[in-house]
């Protein structure tokens, strides 16, 4: 293992690492990513193995394809967080299988450094405070739709809306959603620097 | 409505299959969007920070990292053979681009993920055999089983209104097997027998029941 190498590299670095088939690599970002991945896998999926299967898709996706990362476009943990969710909002849609609840007491991630964690804490609550600031419909049809795998047209039918309605709303909420973040941005910039080792 | 507005819910995915083809197409042309969307992503990326799920079992990192690990061994012994030269690996890997980029903006991420699964399944395929268009522009790589891909690697777009057709003759008898526009790898829609001859030629977009156009490329599966 080379993780201790690793470990000053950005995530970016590594994506062009793992485009040249470093399983270390991988490894370290999935260290990095992973425990957020497979959360958001299992809040939308609620149920263990479809999240493993979500984050395994996006995982092995990014193996065979990290060579087409854009670093100007994207950091690499949206990017592999995108792949994610699209794996998982597909698989829920097949599945038929929604909830929409917030997750009870979610335990907190136990693994990694008490500053990861720490990070991650702070992360949510600022999320979830930028949400609270959100009118009730906006934020509705983004959670709905972000987490509950929801597409515009069934959020429309089962909110009883207009689709347009349904588009301005996610379309305003996010608008808002980025305003907000950026006042209380915690993450600061993003990395740009990059790292080549062979 | 305006597809611009489509942002937001793309960026959610909340977007139905065709309007997330109808988006990511429109989006090849659109700088506007492309810089809305690197706005809207940051948001979903900060969403999916705060999903507040449980921790993964320790052993998915294990089986992620097998898998990848087997999926290498099985890729390298096709770049090293004769016949499946760079072209076909570097093919490969602009077919798997599609896949996941958010680079690329002209297809669709999901239905892609499926696609490049499916060719990776062939052209990863140690045993797979590959046979060269006379014109050598163009392989056709072959499974055992007889699943095909055509990896195409020199030719114009197809023509608004057209598309490429793949057709598979035997005994004078064409039966299609599959459409494209572009070059690149696309999987064949039926199994391939020996003796057979696959064939391209250009037709009217959607493609016909029988072959029209002049034949550009043939590979023999003998």
């Amino acid at each position: 293992m080379r993780r201790r190498d690793l470990a000053h590299l950005s995530d970016e670095a590594l994506v062009a690492l793992v485009s040249r088939s470093d399983e270390s690599a991988l490894a370290e970002l999935y260290d990095r990513v992973g425990g957020i991945a497979y959360g958001l896998a299992y809040r939308i999926l609620r149920d263990e193995s479809l999240a493993e299967d979500a984050v395994q898709e996006a995982f092995l996706g990014l193996w065979r394809s990290a060579g087409s990362f854009i670093p100007e476009r994207a950091k690499a943990s949206t990017w592999i967080l995108t792949l994610v969710h699209r794996r998982a909002v597909d698989l829920v849609r097949r599945e038929q299988r929604r909830r929409t609840e917030p997750i009870e007491n979610a335990p907190e991630p136990s693994e990694g450094s008490a500053e990861e964690a720490a990070w991650l804490r702070l992360e949510r609550e600022r999320v979830q405070a930028a949400l609270a600031e959100l009118p009730d419909q906006q934020r509705e049809a983004i959670e709905l739709a972000y987490y509950g795998g929801y597409s515009q047209a069934e959020l429309a039918e089962r909110l009883g809306q207009p689709l347009g309605t349904i588009k301005s709303r996610m379309f305003a909420g996010l608008a808002r959603l980025r305003e907000l973040l950026d006042d209380i941005d915690g993450t600061g910039a993003e990395r740009t620097s990059w790292t080549f080792t062979s | 409505m305006d597809v611009h507005e489509l942002t937001a819910g793309y960026a959610l995915d909340a977007l139905d299959p065709a309007e997330r083809a109808h988006y990511e197409e429109h989006l090849s042309s659109c700088e506007r969007c492309r810089e809305e969307l690197q706005g809207f992503w940051k948001v979903s990326s900060a969403l999916a920070h705060a999903a507040g799920g449980p921790m993964p079992p320790a052993s998915l990192r294990g089986r992620i990292l097998e898998q990848a690990r087997s999926e290498r061994s099985n890729v390298i012994p096709l770049r090293r053979s004769r016949f499946a030269v760079p072209a076909l690996s570097s093919l490969a890997a602009a077919a798997a681009v599609a896949a996941i980029g958010l680079g690329l903006w002209a297809t669709s991420l999901s239905r892609d993920l499926d696609r490049a699964e499916s060719e990776r399944a062939v052209l990863g395929d140690p045993n797979a055999r590959t046979f060269e268009s006379a014109n050598r522009e163009a392989r056709l790589v072959v499974t055992p089983s007889g699943d095909a891909a055509l990896v195409v690697r020199t030719l114009p777009p197809a023509p608004a209104g057209k598309d490429y057709e793949i057709w598979i003759f035997e005994d004078g008898v064409a039966r299609r097997a599959g459409l494209f526009e572009r070059p690149g790898v696309t999987l064949l829609t039926r199994r391939i027998e020996p003796g057979q001859t696959v064939a391209v030629t250009l037709e009217a977009d959607g493609g016909v029941d029988a072959p029209t156009g002049a034949t550009l490329f043939t590979a023999a599966s003998a």
